[in-house]
């Protein structure tokens, strides 16, 4: 390298160097802070190993709230991938103008950031008890959400719903550009072969998108798994769900162990590190005809 | 395109606004709603005029800089330096900066009080100052995973090695490589990034609320306990904050795409 | 009895007109190809056979039957695309195999035809392999014996080649006009490159501006061109204005030379073509007209050589082949061109 000569400090064995206050950064306050909820989960009060804070998670209300968790964050992420991928793809297959698609990009740009506090605000000014949605149909057609259609924002579809407006968006953002590299002339290969629509979409068009599916699968769950703000400020305490519980749990140690804490989220990362471990695997099947 | 066709795409496109609409729609009538009869803005008064509100957004807002510093200073030399000489190592760095979507942020706040806290090595916690740097780089980390794909898509479009080989031949240093050669290149995706992280940090609960610091999404939060109308005008003006961000987003990219023309 | 009739083709896109009565029989197992710069319509055409486009108005029957309203899964067509069209996810034999899997036939069926059709094409190893593995002119090979597969009563050729560079381009073009004179199947062939479709063509169709300028042998439309625009477009030419004297018997004024035309030409004026090889370095048996010339440049091309010169203030290319007992003239050189009244085309529209 022409740098050598140059500049002698930087010889080829220190090039890693470049990379020390990124590492370190990192290390401190990213692996550090994990690691330390990791080994924390198998520790008892003095510091010795013990599986038993993980035991301790299948008591009380700690199993049904990872599985009303889980629950949740599979039904957005899936009801958000279909939604997200109808919408995206009616417009990149000309089914609507094509001139909507740049302000849809740029609304899902707002909307998937749009989480949070505000978000869980819109929703109960839309579906909560004096919400307009509510208000609307209860004046108008003497429809009761609650009473009449089971629904309440307080509830599993409540927050399901209030999800999707971030789930949604974040599908259009990763799809579109997945669904704009299906070339037309596959399309056509296919159908001049004699293939139907759907054998087209069975057979060539969804297994090339399969990993980008896939893999928008993994990211919308864990963006819904490990949401806090948005539930906390439309639910308070009323759902019982993972991330929740923890929080309680960091502010005022309602488990009264600690390291059950520690297990708690320990649990957290390996729900959505089982997640994106089967994605990748099934990526690195799906993509043997990759580069 | 077949009718058949057509009239789905529709259907799911009418489907999908209706529903990103109404809750905004809702939102908005609600937050006006402050007068009994009227639609008034007296919400969004009461909201501006309220002391906390102007300091805890002033301290979002501070903190959101001093994020996007950070994340500029941390990400642009360590993306510059992985493209420039160490490729080989670019999976991997592009996997620790996705790990803060994985790894839900609770999670990663948990362990900084538990690692910082006053009794430990590094007491973060201990200090006023010590727990606002914490949250200024835990909100760096959240930001990673945007900043550094922002930064990286931006190094694909120029050269960066024969820049490089271009400015140390003019007897440039790395400081001045980075900050004088490699930073204006790639401004607009710096700033893409940097808006993204402001959309991030300005809303954010989470961190703030355990770490107890005075931040606007903890504010909001308990305002919307409390009071019953000013939460909605928080909120439209959060949303207000969040779209801003996106259109100078869209407009740095625009602007650079012109730039790119122009060459 | 034409295998492959078009009549009365017409497409327009809105107001943009880009096919206009375009007519063509193809007889069973004859290779057409479609010539014309970009934007001529000659895909169009193609894609309103394959069903991709449907016509404005207009018939295309293949063996008789009228396929205009059917969808292109009906229409037992094979076509090759410009390039990339191999399916990625699947390999090659899984592309090769794709139409009959489609049409619901057995795994050995499937197998036999495959490994056939990959023989066929020159790659019988290369079944287990994904696409992105394989060199252009490979990918479009396998998309050549995937269009064949199925056992399609017509080819479509869609520019196949112009994506492949020049080697490849040249030995590929042989390979499938070997192949398709071996299956004996009707082909349409669409391509911009004039020596691709003179060099593999049993008929050529010249188009221009949505119109089927001529149609015929490459022979004939290289050495007798109807139009202005198909002598220019197909090989090298040199056009002279001559001033007509007597237009019935086809006497001409070329260069301040008589000369007599085979055929009786009409106006004051006419315009006269003729191919860089049709003129001769020097006097030759038969050759009638000789025409004074300066040499202005000369370009060895290896087995040829183009000279460049001047007649009468017209810039003319000629060829000659290269001997080594022969240099070639001098630029500034004053030489004599001759040539047979014969070789000159007379140009119209």
């Amino acid at each position: 390298m022409s740098t050598a000569s140059t500049a002698p400090r930087r010889r080829l064995p220190l090039t890693w160097l470049g990379l020390l206050p990124f590492v370190i950064f990192v290390t401190l306050f990213l692996v550090l802070p994990t690691m330390y909820i990791v080994i924390g989960a198998f520790q008892d009060r003095d510091g010795g190993f013990t599986l038993q804070n993980l035991r301790d998670l299948n008591t009380g209300t700690i199993p049904s709230s990872y599985w009303i968790s889980i629950k949740i964050s599979v039904a957005s992420s899936a009801l958000g991938c279909l939604i997200g991928f109808g919408m995206a793809a009616a417009v990149v297959f000309g089914a609507v103008p094509k001139t909507i698609k740049a302000p849809l990009m740029t609304f899902s740009g707002v909307a998937s950031n749009f989480a949070g506090v505000p978000l869980a605000f819109a929703f109960l000014a839309t579906f909560g008890p004096v919400g307009l949605v509510t208000l609307f149909l209860r004046n108008n057609f003497g429809i009761v959400l609650q009473r009449d259609l089971g629904f309440s924002i307080l509830s599993f579809w409540g927050l399901t719903v209030t999800y999707l407006f971030f789930q949604i968006p974040l599908m259009i953002l990763i799809i579109t550009p997945a669904l704009e590299g299906l070339r037309r002339e596959w399309k056509e290969a296919a159908e001049v072969l004699g293939a139907t629509t759907a054998q087209y979409w069975r057979m060539v068009a969804f297994p090339i998108l399969f990993p980008s599916l896939l893999g928008t699968f993994a990211l919308l769950f864990a963006n819904a798994f490990g949401a806090v703000a948005t539930a906390i400020a439309l639910t308070g305490s009323a759902l019982n769900i993972v991330p929740i519980q923890l929080f309680a749990q960091i502010r005022g140690d309602v488990l009264g162990n600690p390291n059950l804490g520690y297990a708690m989220a320990f649990g957290m990362i390996v729900v959505t590190a089982i997640a994106n471990i089967v994605y990748i695997w099934l990526r690195i099947r799906a993509e043997r005809w990759m580069k | 395109m077949s009718l058949w066709g057509r009239l789905t795409g529709w259907i799911v496109l009418i489907f999908g606004l209706t529903y990103f609409a109404l809750p905004l729609l809702g939102l908005t009538e609600f937050s006006l709603k402050a007068r009994r009869g009227v639609y008034s803005l007296d919400a969004y008064a009461k909201v501006i005029a309220d002391p906390e509100f102007q300091a805890t957004f002033g301290y979002s807002v501070m903190m959101a800089l001093v994020t996007i510093v950070l994340g500029i200073l941390i990400v642009v030399p360590t993306a510059f330096w992985v493209r420039l000489k160490m490729p080989w190592a670019r999976p991997y760095v592009e996997f620790i900066t996705l790990m803060p979507l994985v790894i839900p942020a609770i999670v990663i706040v948990f362990g900084y009080i538990r690692l910082y806290n006053t009794s430990s090595w590094l007491p973060m916690t201990g200090s006023i100052m010590g727990t606002n740097l914490l949250l200024a780089f835990g909100y760096t980390i959240l930001a990673l995973p945007y900043m550094y794909r922002a930064v990286d898509t931006g190094l694909r479009t120029i050269d960066v090695a024969t820049l490089t080989e271009a400015a140390q031949s003019l007897g440039a240093g790395w400081v001045t490589i980075l900050g004088r050669v490699i930073l204006p290149n790639v401004i607009p995706a710096v700033l893409s990034g940097a808006f993204l992280t402001f959309a991030i940090v300005i809303g954010e609960f989470t961190l703030a609320a355990l770490l107890d610091r005075p931040a606007f999404g903890p504010y909001l939060q308990r305002i919307g306990a409390n009071k019953p109308y000013e939460p909605f005008a928080l909120a439209v003006i959060a949303f207000g904050i969040t779209w801003a961000c996106m259109g100078l987003i869209q407009l740095v990219t625009r602007f650079s795409k012109h730039s790119k023309v122009a060459r | 009895m034409a295998f492959l009739e078009l009549s009365h083709l017409e497409k327009s896109f809105g107001s943009n007109r880009v096919v206009k009565d375009f007519n063509l029989d193809v007889g069973q197992g004859e290779f057409i190809s479609l010539l014309g710069p970009s934007g001529c319509g000659k895909t169009t055409v193609l894609r309103m056979v394959a069903g991709f486009e449907t016509p404005s108005s207009g018939a295309i029957r293949i063996g008789g039957t009228d396929v205009v309203g059917k969808r292109p899964n009906q229409r037992n067509i094979g076509m090759v695309f410009q390039a990339y069209a191999l399916f990625p996810n699947m390999t090659v034999a899984e592309n090769v195999g794709f139409g009959l899997k489609i049409k619901g036939k057995g795994r050995d069926e499937i197998a036999a035809r495959v490994t056939e059709m990959l023989r066929l094409i020159g790659l019988p190893d290369l079944g287990g392999r994904y696409p992105f593995q394989l060199s252009g002119g490979q990918q479009q090979r396998v998309a050549l014996a995937r269009a064949l597969a199925p056992k399609p009563e017509v080819l479509l050729l869609d520019e196949p080649l112009s994506a492949l560079d020049a080697k490849v381009r040249v030995s590929l073009r042989n390979e499938i006009r070997e192949i398709q004179r071996e299956l004996g199947i009707t082909t349409i062939f669409v391509t911009h490159d004039q020596e691709e479709a003179l060099s593999i063509s049993d008929r050529i169709v010249v188009m221009n501006g949505g119109i089927a300028d001529q149609v015929g042998p490459p022979f004939e439309i290289y050495n007798r061109p109807t139009t202005r625009f198909v002598a220019n477009f197909v090989g090298q030419l040199n056009a002279f204005t001559a001033t007509v004297e007597d237009g019935a018997a086809g006497r001409v004024r070329l260069a301040g030379v008589p000369v007599t035309l085979p055929a009786p030409v009409s106006g004051g004026s006419v315009d006269l073509a003729a191919r860089p090889e049709a003129l001769y370095l020097g006097r030759r048996e038969g050759n009638d007209v000789v025409l004074p010339a300066t040499v202005r440049d000369v370009h060895f091309l290896g087995s040829v050589i183009r000279i460049g010169a001047d007649v009468a203030g017209m810039q003319v290319a000629l060829d000659t082949f290269n001997r080594a007992d022969q240099p070639p003239p001098a630029p500034g050189a004053v030489v004599e061109l001759s040539l047979s009244s014969r070789d000159l085309i007379v140009l119209g529209g």
